[in-house]
This record gives C-alpha cells, structure tokens and sequence, in this order.
C-alpha cells in the first residue's frame, strides 16, 4: 500500500517534471518572437533587442528554463509580455470558472451514464437497451461545441427558457450563476455520458457473467439488489479508469465550449492568449491543464486501490 | 452434531458408517425433501436436459453422475432457477415446505428459497466470491437476506462462528484473494449453510481442487449436512467419491436419467449399458491385478466407452447411448421405457445381467 503511493508519487514527479520540459521547448521552438509581437512590425531592431532583453529572452534556454518552473513552484506565473499584466490571478480566476464546467459536466455525465450503461446492459437483448444503444451511438458522434449549438438553439433562442452565453460568478448571483451553467455544462456532460455509458455497459455486462453475482442469487439476492451490492464496486474499476482519461477530454471539450458559449474560462484565456501571441501566458495555461490531467490521474490510481483490494497487496 | 459425526476424522471413507441401513429406511418413508418430475431444459429449441425425475428424501445423500456435457450440472440450475440466459424449464420442482412449484415461480418468490431451503455450491471455488468483500460480510449477508440474524452485528458473529465450522478461523475480515481455492470452497460452503437449508446442491465441488484438500472439503461438506439434517444432491463424475458419500445415485447421459437405485446395487449390479462402461472405466483394481489365470502381473490397459460424448443436441435418438454401445441394435431406436421404479430402475432395452437369462 504504502509502496504503491511512493511508486506513484514518483511516477507523478516524474511526469510533471517531463511534460514542463515539453511544455516550455515546444512554445520555444515555436516562430514569432513575442518582443517582435508586442512592438509591432514597424518597431527597429535595437527596440526589440532591448525589450528581449527586458524580458529575459536574451538568456540562455536552460536559465529561461529553471526561472521559469522556480517562478511556478512558488505560485508566480509571471507577467504578461502583451498587456503587462500579472498572469497568475488571471489564471485562478479562470480556473475556478472551467472547473465548476468541468465538474459539473462530469457529474451530468456520471448521472447519465450509470443508470443508462446499467439498464442497456440488463436488458441488452430487448428492445429498450437496444434503443439506448444506438442513442448513445449519436451522442459519441457529437462534438460538445455542436451540441453546445443545437442546444443555444433550442432552449435560448427558439425557448427562450435559458441565457445563451455568459457568466456570473456565483456569489454574485447564484440563480443567474446556475441557469448560465446549465447549458455548457449540459453541452460538455451530455456527450461525455454518451461516452462513458458504453464503457458502463460494458463493465456492467462482464459483471454480469461472473461467478460471484451467480453466487450471490444463490444466497437469495434478486438480480438487482445482486448486481447493486456486488455488481457495482466491480464494475467501478474500469469505469474508473476512463473517467480519468476522460478529464483529458474534457478539458479540451470545455476550451471549445467556452468560445461558444463566452465564457470567460482557462479555455478562452489560452485562445485569447494565443491569437495574441502570449507566449509566456499560453505556456503557464497549458502547464496548468497539464497538472491538473496528471493530478486527476494520480488520484484515480489511488481510487483503484479503495475500490480493489486486490490492489492492496504489497510487493 | 451428532455424536457419529463428531467421531468422524478428516477421512471421508467413515462417512459410509454413519448411515445405518435403519436411517436409509426411515428417509425413504418420510415425505421427499426434492421432488423432482419431467424436467425438461432447453436452449431455442433444442432440448438439453429431458424429462428429468428425482427425488431425495430429507436427510438423504443423492449421487448425480455422468460425463461432461451430460445434462447433471444444468440439472442443478435449473432446480435453483439459475439457468444462463435464453435458456428456460419446464416441468415440476417442488420442495418440501413450499406451496408452490420452483419452476415457473417468479424472482421474488425464488429468492426467498434460494439461500435459505435450498443451497448450492459451486464447481469454481475461485471465481464464485466477489474480491471487493470481505469473507466474514459475504458469510453473513446470506443470513442478512433472509433475516435469520436480525443485525449486521449478530450476523457476523455467526459468520465467524460458521467459518470456524469448516476450520477457517481468523480470516473473517480477509479478502477472497487471500485465500487459497480449497479455502475458498469452505467460504461458499459456510455461506451455502448459513441458513440450514433442507436441500444442499454441490455441482463438483472438489475437482477445482489439489487433491490434497479435497478430502477435507468432502469432509466438512459431509459433517455440514450431517449436523443439520440436511439432503445432498451431490453432482460429480467420481464414482469413488459417490460411493463413499451417497446412499442413492443416478445416473445421466445425453439429457437424461438413465439408471438410478441404491449405490451399492448400481455399483455392484449396473443395468444400464451406460452404467456399465462407465463403472469399467473406472475399475482401477481390475486394471492393476491382470488378466484372470495368470500369476504375471501384466497390466491391462482400462477400458473406455467408445467414442466420445456428442455435442449438445447431436445425441441420436432413441435410446440417447446408442451411437456408442456395443450392444445397441434396431429397437434402440425406439426411447427404452424405464424399468423399475422410483428407488431403482433404469431405461435400457439390452440390460447388462439379462443376456443369460
């Protein structure tokens, strides 16, 4: 148990510390040189080596490098080389905007895919686990920006029932807060479901088969009390898994769905960064998203091992 | 206990000693515990298991034997109303106690039999425990479902206290995966218990296992019964095993019962062709001692029945063992009524032991 959590934890510093470096020499790499950017073409080229150097850009890649993460580790995400501003209480702010999207549109997509991945796989010979099937099968074949759209024009414009586009923060105006969320968080969650209830019906389906649910009747349980005690902790590994994986998608889901819906999030700070050619900002926006994939996958690691007892045994 | 099952070692050859013929006797007098008439398993259309009768009285050792692929562990299920998917029974299963047949009963009505009247284990003692629970809980939620501990407390303690029964201690709050699959059998057989069911079912409880512990689990699952006055239904296709257990034995092959009687008789006297190559296949004394007449210990190879158990629905019909009986001729082709009755018989139309007659 406890070995498992080193060997993780390592694994996960591991990984920060590699995608930094992936992070940081691909924007490196990158044309445009964003002293260039913020003076404009018609700027000479003294002014541009001075703001270089202003900005540190003169410096060796690997110095760049080192004060750049040092900046990170102690929470200073730098200072703008476009507007001059502070990056890192722009980032907090967006970030808790994405994350209740995110969240959010991942607790939508659990509370569809569950009972509906259950149900099709009980009833994956009759026709209503059949027609859930091929429901799901269009939900995975959407992109969450279209059905962000199709959903503006059903219930904004033409229902009128809810805002468009927008944002309140929540302690501004928790009702304006909630009715702006519904939609982009519905956009993203929705098809996410759609996803996930094939990998629930799957699970639940070789749960189904194992031996233990047949012991389990055997007892006296009826099928459904069987499969909800024994069933569910089951089946929860592998689903699991790919909500993990999911987060990834989701994040991306929720870049897009923010331009749709205007929401001022991480998503529309790192396209507005780049169109701007933000250098410093797109890499701490796209550093960001990074931990918070690995974070989440992290935490599932260790989930497995509250879920599988088998996974507790120490090598 | 009884006091002879508490004078039984690990060694289930005594097992035979407990039962006197006196006890035979009386279980065959009182009222069946399992009443088992013409059930018929299928698949679509294509029927499994045919016309199925049997009865155990209480307290009885029933033997159920047969290749694989003849019909005995589908049999079980289909008492318990655990068939797979697609497939369906028809016929009559009646229990002693309830008012109402098994067969055809609905989810609700069977679940309050299954567990409590009537118990199975299973032949894959690996698989047959969910590995996100621990022993003591999947013990006692069996008296939990039918309510014959009233909390969780109580409950476990008499999961610890049943553990001990099959000489599992301390392991009460370990993981299947902890255990060894000859440990596992007497969780399932702990839980299959729990309840004092009237019939327990056991679908080859042993092969699974090293030949080590199989006496032992053969043991408790023999002391189990013993102590609670239970009927066995035991399936498996070790005739030793039947012998030193069960008192009565039936005989399947293609779907169907074949012969059936007193294990004694069957094994000394078999009638049914079927019957006859299998006891042959398994006489390990014959084989050792060499041909009659000559002192050279020449080994004789044992003999088989010939030719292999059909697949599913490709059994002839007729008499389901003629394609591989060297005795077969044209009547077989007509279904052999059973000769006999309830307590012995079998359906065959060239019986072994008549030829002289």
């Amino acid at each position: 148990m406890i070995l498992r959590l080193v060997e993780r934890t390592a694994v996960l510093l591991v990984s920060l510390a590699v995608s930094s470096v992936l992070v940081f020499g691909f924007l490196a790499v990158l044309p445009g040189d964003p002293a260039r950017v913020a003076l404009g073409v018609n700027a000479s080229d003294e002014a541009v080596a001075e703001l270089r150097r202003q900005f540190g850009l003169d410096r060796a890649l690997t110095t760049q490098y080192v004060d750049w993460l040092t900046g990170l580790l102690h929470g200073d995400f730098g200072t703008s080389y476009i507007s001059k501003a502070e990056i890192g209480p722009q980032i907090t702010d967006r970030f808790q905007v994405t994350l209740w999207l995110v969240v959010t549109g991942m607790v939508i997509a659990l509370l569809v895919a569950a009972p509906a991945g259950t149900v099709m796989a009980a009833r994956h010979r009759k026709l209503s686990g059949l027609a859930l099937s091929a429901f799901s099968q269009v939900g995975v074949a959407v992109p969450a920006f279209l059905a962000g759209i199709l959903l503006i024009m059903l219930f904004a414009v033409k229902l009128g029932w809810l805002p468009a586009n927008g944002w309140t923060p929540p302690a501004e105006d928790p009702g304006m807060f909630l009715r702006q969320l519904i939609l982009p968080a519905l956009s993203l969650g929705l098809v996410q479901g759609a996803v996930l209830t094939r990998y629930v019906r799957s699970a639940v389906l070789d749960v189904l088969r194992e031996d233990y649910l047949r012991t389990a009747r055997a007892k006296g349980l009826r099928p459904f009390p069987a499969l909800w005690r024994h069933g569910l902790r089951n089946a929860a590994v592998p689903v699991v898994t790919v909500l993990g994986l999911q987060l990834a998608t989701l994040l991306i889901g929720a870049v897009v769905v923010e331009r749709v819906f205007v929401i001022p999030g991480l998503g529309s700070l790192l396209l507005d960064g780049v169109s701007n050619r933000d250098l410093l900002l797109v890499q701490d926006v796209v550093m960001v998203l990074v931990v918070a994939v690995l974070v989440v996958n992290f935490l599932v690691d260790l989930l497995y091992v509250a879920l599988d007892p088998r996974l507790r045994v120490s090598r | 206990m009884s006091s002879q099952a508490d004078r039984q070692t690990s060694v289930p050859v005594d097992a035979v000693d407990v039962v006197s013929p006196a006890d035979a006797e009386a279980s065959e007098a009182a009222p069946a515990v399992l009443t088992v008439r013409g059930l018929t398993i299928s698949v679509r259309d294509l029927e499994l298991v045919s016309d199925v009768d049997l009865s155990v009285g209480p307290g009885e050792r029933v033997g159920l034997i047969g290749e694989s692929g003849s019909g005995k562990s589908l049999t079980a299920l289909g008492i318990l109303g655990l068939l797979p998917e697609d497939v369906t029974a028809a016929g009559s299963v009646r229990l002693s106690g309830i008012d109402h047949d098994l067969i055809g009963a609905g989810e609700r009505r069977l679940s309050r039999v299954r567990g409590n009247h009537l118990a199975m284990v299973f032949q894959e003692p690996m698989t047959a425990l969910n590995p996100t629970m621990r022993i003591a809980d999947q013990v006692a939620e069996a008296m939990l479902v039918h309510r014959t501990q009233s909390n969780r407390r109580t409950a476990r303690a008499a999961a610890v206290e049943l553990l001990d029964r099959v000489q599992l201690t301390g392991i009460a709050r370990a993981y299947p995966h902890q255990l060894s699959g000859g440990q596992r059998q007497r969780v399932v057989l702990a839980i299959a218990l729990a309840n004092d069911p009237a019939l327990l079912i056991c679908d080859e409880p042993t092969t699974a296992l090293d030949v080590t512990v199989q006496a032992m689990v053969l043991d408790l699952i023999l002391r189990g019964v013993t102590a609670r006055d239970s009927a066995l239904l035991f399936i498996t296709h070790d005739l030793a095993v039947v012998a030193t257990i069960c008192q009565r034995v039936l005989v399947m092959y293609g779907g169907r019962v074949v012969e059936s009687g007193p294990v004694r008789e069957v094994f000394t006297n078999p009638r049914h062709r079927y019957t006859e190559g299998l006891l042959a296949a398994s006489d390990l004394e014959a084989a050792d001692s060499g041909p009659v007449g000559t002192s050279e210990p020449v080994r004789r190879r044992l003999p088989t029945i010939q030719g292999t158990v059909p697949a599913a629905g490709h059994f002839p019909d007729g008499c389901v063992f003629r394609t591989r009986c060297p005795h077969a001729t044209e009547v077989c082709a007509e279904r052999p009524p059973w000769t006999g009755d309830q307590t012995r018989g079998f359906a065959c139309h060239h019986p072994a032991g008549a030829d002289d007659v």
